[in-house]
């Protein structure tokens, strides 16, 4: 646990992938998690919502002694309320699931408020190391279980891989216990998205992967080894106008930039 | 004699510092939770309890019932009239005519403690258990001899006037002193006599009263939801009768002889855990046990106090989360002590307050919850088993004589075997059957012994509500685990007000009951079998939760099966180790419980087990081949219909 930092998580209603049921999301879990273990009892848990969802319970169950919500309608954009929420707080860390199980889920929540807060941000952490002084440490989590260590000032906005500790076991007691600190606030319909029409997404086809290995040792490295690109290249020394045009080449390679 | 006041006045110091006791260890017990209890009934009925749902226990080993009527019986009796005879001073030759019967009975009887105790099993406490018969020795010599005077036999009085009497008294008193301690002093104060006081009032006051009379209790209490804590933490959350129940204790090991947690090694000893609850609500180590300890826990480490949380210190949770719930060690307490009750209520603590169930623990309660299955598989494919099967849905029939509650066997492919056999004899014998489809959710059995009676008593609420949709006669099952829930323990959120199709109650059957009457009604053309040697394997929530032990041999019978049972068979069936979430908790032992039925099973020669539980099966099928072949009833009575040519 780390003296005097103040951790804020960031929590939303999830939504069970075989059930289409309300849960805790497994992020936003594991954002509640991160925050314990920095912050303890003092950690801030926050959502924008409905109070009444029994959802936030089973995150309050994780032993938050209370949760704050701010109170909107569904149909309301949770960015604004959150800015105006997290502004002129002196708030260190403030920690989301990558991206939602519901709703838009398009991911944009933490990138959308590091921007309005001018904070840093920092994507996929899988643990935090800890903080000295205005600077915290933090692991970022890679594919194929890589971290890469990096140091960021403060205050940050991270989102939470899925590789970070997983969510502790919620408890029906203390989840019922817990004091919601339900504010009034000033919320924004979101006037785009409820025009939207929103349907079941099926999952694409996936492409059979054909490996001609021979032994399990060629399979298990098949399945596990980086795939290795053939056309890209490292540039190191290169000037940053060199480097920059490389991208652009690239980019126009790809048909990305016409 | 100079001396002659002495006797009686020890006696009744005794008496008075036994009293004294008596009121001090009631005060343990009442710093439990209150709970209802009929006294005035209890305490009238208790004799008869004694004598007849205790010793029918007892009876079970016969050398220990006839040692205990004539120890106890005469014991009893000898007080009674040591006090008239001895203390009040009572002149009459009838009255210590019969105290020296008495007390001739009680020799007996201690000569035969005596001689169990000179070699004794390992299940049985040794310490101060190991003195008891010399002080019952004690006791009946001393006042024979003090009696014989009273009794007109003078030899006492015939012995020298002056020094030798004095000393004749002496030595007595000092036997007295010894022996009274034990009984009377011991009987209040925690020595092995404790036995016989807080037996007597456990009897009397026994939380679960419908067990006498040959009856069944056997359904968890619903947990009362929303206080400040839930499930019992320290000792003073019991109910004040389960805390006198645990003093109740004998410490005769029969629990822990048949246990098969403590057979695996696993870190459980149901003797033990009473004994632990005995120390944390009186307070103090577990130092003075002298019997077996829980597998690979050294004794004398254990703290408890009645405001201590239990867990901290007293008991390790992996002591609790061990227990598979199979019953077997109520079954066989001569005390009629609840373990089982006692185990879950601080199990609900650890799920429901902690948040700490090992293991699978935290995953399945959470799949359960936001799926109603345990396995998190989509509730939309609840009756993809039943594709080919043609069966009614209740939503669309809406009434049907039998409602089949399918369990969550629906989703496991071996399980389903299990339920497509037990459709293809209804459907044989043209049975008006329909199930919920997915409208039916796990009966909660498993969210329940996990702890979790939240979760449970939402499942059932929500099942009840469904079933109240529709009418039917019976509700018949494969899962025994199911067929409790529904039986035992829905009744509790209102199942009672399930009604059938002409009004009366609904009835919870399991199938092999079911498929008997069917069998009965001749409604099945069965022929007979001709494996080889079958043998039965009785299903703990089947067998000793609801007392169904026939209907599955009388149908075995009925293919010409001659069943060759195993020792351990019918109420002393021992548990595969699936039960109480135990393969979701998963426990590490020395052995697995399920290869050790299988063993018992492998002893009896038989090629073909027959089982009643899907459970069961994937449990016992999980033991490594070589070994006999698992079959649930339905399976074999379904290989063996004749069916009708069209
Ligand atoms: S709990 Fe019952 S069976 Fe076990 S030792 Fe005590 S009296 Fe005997
Ligand atoms: S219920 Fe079974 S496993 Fe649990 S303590 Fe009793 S005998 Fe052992």
């Amino acid at each position: 646990m780390q003296p005097n930092i103040n951790v804020v998580s960031l929590v939303s209603v999830g939504r069970h992938p075989q059930s289409g049921r309300a849960r805790r999301a497994e992020q936003d879990g594991q954002a509640v998690e991160l925050g314990l273990k920095l912050a303890g009892k003092a950690l801030t848990v926050v959502h924008a919502g409905n109070a009444q969802e029994p959802v936030l319970r089973q995150y309050a169950g994780m032993g938050l002694p209370s949760l704050t919500v701010l109170a909107q309608e569904s149909n309301c954009d949770a960015l604004p309320v959150l800015v105006s929420f997290l502004k002129d707080k002196p708030i260190d860390v403030v920690l989301t699931g990558v991206r939602a199980e519901s709703g838009e889920s398009s991911g944009m929540l933490p990138y959308l408020l590091a921007e309005q807060l001018g904070w840093s941000l920092v994507p996929r952490v899988a643990d935090i190391i800890g903080v000295q002084g205005d600077e915290v440490e933090l692991l970022l989590a890679l594919p194929r279980g890589q971290r890469r260590a990096v140091k960021v000032k403060l205050p940050i906005i991270a989102s939470v891989d899925n590789a970070a500790q997983e969510a502790r076991q919620t408890a029906f007691g203390p989840g019922l216990r817990a004091q919601f600190n339900v504010l009034t606030v000033e919320s924004v319909v979101d006037e785009s998205a409820s025009r939207w029409q929103i349907n079941a997404a099926k999952p694409r086809p996936k492409r059979l992967k054909v490996v001609k290995a021979k032994t399990a040792a060629d399979r298990m490295k098949a399945a596990t080894a980086k795939p290795m690109g053939s056309g890209g290249k490292i540039m190191k020394d290169e000037t940053a106008a060199e480097k920059a045009q490389a991208i652009f080449d690239l980019l126009l390679e790809e048909k990305v930039v016409r | 004699m100079m001396l002659d006041w002495l006797p009686p006045t020890l006696i009744g110091v005794l008496l008075v510092i036994a009293a004294i006791g008596a009121v001090r260890r009631m005060n343990l017990w009442r710093a439990g939770q209150a709970e209802k209890v009929d006294a005035l009934a209890g305490l009238l009925a208790m004799p008869k309890r004694y004598l007849h749902d205790l010793h029918h226990v007892v009876e079970r080993d016969k050398y220990m019932s006839r040692t205990h009527v004539a120890t106890g019986g005469g014991f009893v009796l000898a007080m009674v009239l040591v006090v008239f005879v001895h203390l009040f001073g009572i002149d009459s030759k009838v009255l210590a005519w019969a105290l020296l019967a008495a007390l001739v009975m009680m020799f007996c009887g201690a000569l035969f403690v005596y001689k169990r105790r000179m070699n004794p099993p390992s299940r049985l406490s040794k310490g101060p258990w190991m003195r008891l018969p010399k002080s019952l020795l004690t006791f009946s010599i001393t006042f024979f001899v003090l009696t014989l005077p009273a009794a007109g036999l003078p030899i006492v009085g015939k012995l020298p006037e002056g020094f030798g009497g004095w000393l004749l008294t002496l030595v007595l008193s000092v036997l007295i002193l010894m022996s009274l301690s034990e009984m009377l002093f011991g009987m209040t104060w925690g020595g092995p006599m404790k036995h016989a006081f807080a037996g007597a009032l456990h009897l009397a006051f026994h939380r679960r009263p419908e067990r006498f009379d040959g009856g069944r209790s056997t359904g968890l209490k619903p947990a009362v939801l929303g206080e400040a804590s839930h499930g019992v933490a320290k000792p003073i959350d019991f109910k004040w009768n389960q805390l006198l129940g645990f003093d109740a204790c004998v410490q005769c090991g029969r629990c822990e002889a048949v246990c098969p947690a403590f057979a695996a090694g696993q870190p459980l000893n149901p003797k033990k855990l009473i004994q632990d609850m005995v120390v944390g609500f009186a307070g103090g180590t577990d130092e003075k046990y002298a019997g077996s300890p829980y597998p690979n826990i050294e004794v004398g480490n254990a703290k408890g106090a009645p405001n201590q949380i239990i867990t901290d210190g007293l008991i390790h949770p992996d002591t609790l989360w061990s227990c598979t719930t199979c019953r077997a060690c109520v079954e066989e307490c001569p005390m009629m002590i609840e373990h089982v009750d006692a185990i879950v209520d601080m199990r609900r603590f650890l799920t429901l307050e902690k948040g700490d169930t090992p293991n699978k623990g935290a995953q399945v309660l959470e799949n359960i919850i936001a799926t109603d299955n345990p396995n998190g598989y989509a509730p939309a494919s609840r009756t993809h088993w039943a594709a080919d099967q043609n069966l009614n849905l209740m939503k669309d029939v809406r009434q049907a004589d039998v409602l089949f509650w399918v369990s969550d066997g629906a989703f496991d492919m071996r399980s389903q075997r299990i339920l497509r056999a037990f459709v293809k004899l209804m459907k044989a014998a043209n049975v008006d059957v329909a199930i919920l489809g997915d409208e039916e959710l796990d009966s909660g059995d498993v969210a329940r012994r996990l702890g979790d009676d939240a979760t449970f008593q939402s499942l059932a609420k929500r099942n009840l509500a469904t079933l109240s949709k529709y009418q039917f006669n019976k509700i018949v099952t494969t899962d025994p685990h199911a067929f409790h829930c529904l039986k035992n323990e829905y009744g509790d959120f209102g199942s009672d007000g399930l009604l059938s199709i002409s009004g009366e109650s609904v009835v919870v059957l399991h199938h092999t009951t079911f498929l008997n009457q069917l069998v009965k009604d001749g409604r099945l053309q069965l022929d007979t079998f001709k494996g080889g040697k079958v043998t039965y394997h009785d299903p703990c929530y089947l067998g000793r939760y609801n007392g169904e032990y026939e209907a599955p041999r009388e149908l075995l019978a009925t293919l010409g099966i001659d069943v060759a049972e195993m020792e351990r068979s019918g109420y002393r069936s021992r548990c595969c180790g699936g039960g109480g979430g135990a393969p979701i908790t998963d426990i590490p032992g020395e052995r697995r419980i399920a290869d050790m039925r299988m063993e018992d099973v492998v002893s009896t020669g038989a090629e073909l087990v027959a089982v009643g539980c899907q459970q069961c099966t994937a449990m016992l099928e999980g033991v490594v081949e070589p070994r006999p072949v698992v079959k649930d009833i339905a399976e074999i009575l379904a290989g063996q219909l004749i069916e009708e040519k069209h």
